[in-house]
């Protein structure tokens, strides 16, 4: 059997409980929502619902894929890893299967708060969106890799709190809520150093309806680096533990 | 179908779990696993079913080599874990499925095959239910399903009947004997009920501080008029395995 075949098997089967945990799907896009809901209004007096969503988008995905390796701690607990380990399938397989159903559900969730921008004055165009959500969609990738690899190697009872304290300042140094042109010049530096500014504006230029410019290409390329990375690391990890 | 030589495990930190077990398993052979707690039976089981890599020795299982082809050992054992693999969430029926299609069925064989070991175990009226909401026998049943589903040629308990009632014991070993009539199927079980390994295996094999202190049928061991327990006890020694350790190597007591 093909690594394909594999993946797909281990994506469908972890797509099919994410999608039946309605509650999980939406309580990931409840914080990006919260903020589209009652900060928006006042930062659309200010700036655009363009130039917001992005960072929500940012935000949503270091929450949601940023955090998967929730999965793997559970699996890797009640013995389910250990199970499928002993089958043929590749290992790699059995983690880009896992990968790849996160990066789903974050587009899903993607999608939700597209709606909901939409819903409340946003104007970007259809192409700018859909390119938007290709970048989304490696992110989710890269991040889950990532995610899953700190789950594995991490002592099980820290994962929680030290993530979802970490994804806050990835969060404010992307300039998610306002763009970092506006900080001052060392916030501006550190945040330079983060590869989620680089995504940030990139979405932000797709969504204004500039397509061709530096900023996309940057954006693009970082992303796209980042998720070569981050997969490579999340594989190299996974299949070191144990044998 | 098991052979090994000097297969051995150091985990990080310093302890030495398995020191050099050499063992052989004939096809079709149910064999016996005895050992303390803390010998070195789950250790050396993980390794021969490649979830540990070996820190010194080799093994061929099922006709491939340990280190250079794990992915045929794989293909041809199941395990049955000393923990279960039984996930809190999800339906067990679909988790079946998913295991099964992992050792390359399609999905009407691996339905067909999923009912059939439901059936076999007396399991199927729970099909639908998520591990969470199973009890620990069930859940223990669940294990051996995915086991089996796949119909390994060599397979690996490890205590497989551990929390199960009488009845699901008796049946259990009357489906092991069965399989291996059957399908000739090796088996290679862990336990601590020495009635279990009196009336079950063939053959057992005794592992005491990670290296492997007696082996031979049961009624040898036993040398006439005694018990298994007995015999057990004469081997191994009577201290408990805490205190015995720390005496032996300060470093086990710490895992
Ligand atoms: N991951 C690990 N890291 C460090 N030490 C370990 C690890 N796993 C097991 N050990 C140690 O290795 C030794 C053998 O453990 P093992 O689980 O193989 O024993 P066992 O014979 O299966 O015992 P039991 O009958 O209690 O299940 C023990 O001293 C145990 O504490
Ligand atoms: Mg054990």
């Amino acid at each position: 059997m093909n690594a394909i075949r594999e993946t797909w098997l281990v994506f469908r089967h972890n797509t099919r409980i994410a999608l039946r945990q309605k509650a999980g799907i939406v309580f990931g896009v409840l914080q990006p929502l919260l903020y589209l809901v009652l900060f928006g209004p006042l930062f659309a007096t200010i700036g655009t619902w363009e130039t917001l969503l992005p960072g929500l988008l940012a935000q949503v995905a270091l929450f949601s894929a940023g955090l998967a390796g929730f999965g793997i701690v559970f699996d890797a607990r009640s013995g389910v890893l250990e199970r499928l380990r002993v089958t043929p399938a590749r290992r790699t397989a059995l983690l880009l299967g896992r990968v790849l159903s996160s990066s789903l559900t974050l587009l899903v969730q993607s999608v939700m708060l597209l709606g909901a921008g939409y819903a409340f004055g946003m104007r970007a165009p259809l192409p700018g969106v859909l390119a938007g959500l290709v970048l989304m969609a490696l992110l989710g990738v890269g991040l889950a890799a990532l995610s899953n690899a700190i789950a594995l190697t991490m002592d099980p009872d820290a994962f929680a709190p030290i993530m979802t304290t970490g994804v806050v300042p990835l969060v404010l140094l992307s300039g998610a809520f306002l763009p970092m042109s506006m900080a001052p010049a060392w916030l501006d530096a550190i945040s330079r150093a983060t590869p989620f500014r680089y995504v940030v504006e990139a979405v932000r230029d797709l969504f204004a309806g500039r397509y061709a410019t530096w900023t996309v290409a940057a954006g693009a390329a970082v992303t796209a680096g980042l998720t070569v990375a981050c997969v490579v690391v999340g594989t190299r990890v996974f299949n070191r533990e144990n044998a | 179908m098991i052979k090994t030589s000097g297969l051995s495990k150091t985990f990080k930190g310093g302890v030495r779990a398995v020191t050099g077990v050499d063992l052989t398993v004939e096809a079709g052979e149910i064999v016996g696993f005895l050992g303390p707690n803390g010998a070195g039976k789950t250790t050396t089981m993980r390794m021969l079913t490649t979830l540990l890599r070996p820190t010194a020795g080799a093994a061929t299982v099922a006709g491939h080599d340990l280190v250079t082809d794990p992915r045929g050992v794989r293909r041809r054992i199941g395990y049955v874990s000393q923990g279960g693999g039984v996930g809190p969430f999800d339906p067990v029926g679909e988790e079946l499925e998913l295991h099964a299609m992992l050792y390359g069925m399609r999905p009407a064989q691996a339905r067909e095959r999923v009912a059939e070991t439901l059936e076999r175990l007396d399991l199927a009226p729970l099909a639908d239910r998520t591990g969470g909401t199973l009890s620990g026998g069930q859940r223990r049943r669940f294990d051996l399903a995915f086991g089996l589903v796949h119909r390994p040629t060599l397979l690996f308990l490890d205590e497989p009947t551990t929390g199960l009632d009488p009845q699901s014991r008796a049946a259990l070993w009357d489906h092991i004997r069965r399989l291996r009539e059957e399908d000739g199927l090796t088996v290679f079980l862990s336990t601590h009920y020495l009635d279990e390994a009196d009336t079950l295996a063939d053959r057992l094999i005794i592992i005491d501080h990670g290296a492997v202190v007696a082996e031979g049928a049961p009624a040898e061991l036993k040398g006439g008029t005694g018990t298994l327990d007995d015999a057990f006890l004469a081997i191994t020694g009577r201290s408990l395995r805490e205190d015995g350790e720390a005496a032996a190597s300060g470093a086990r007591g710490a895992a």
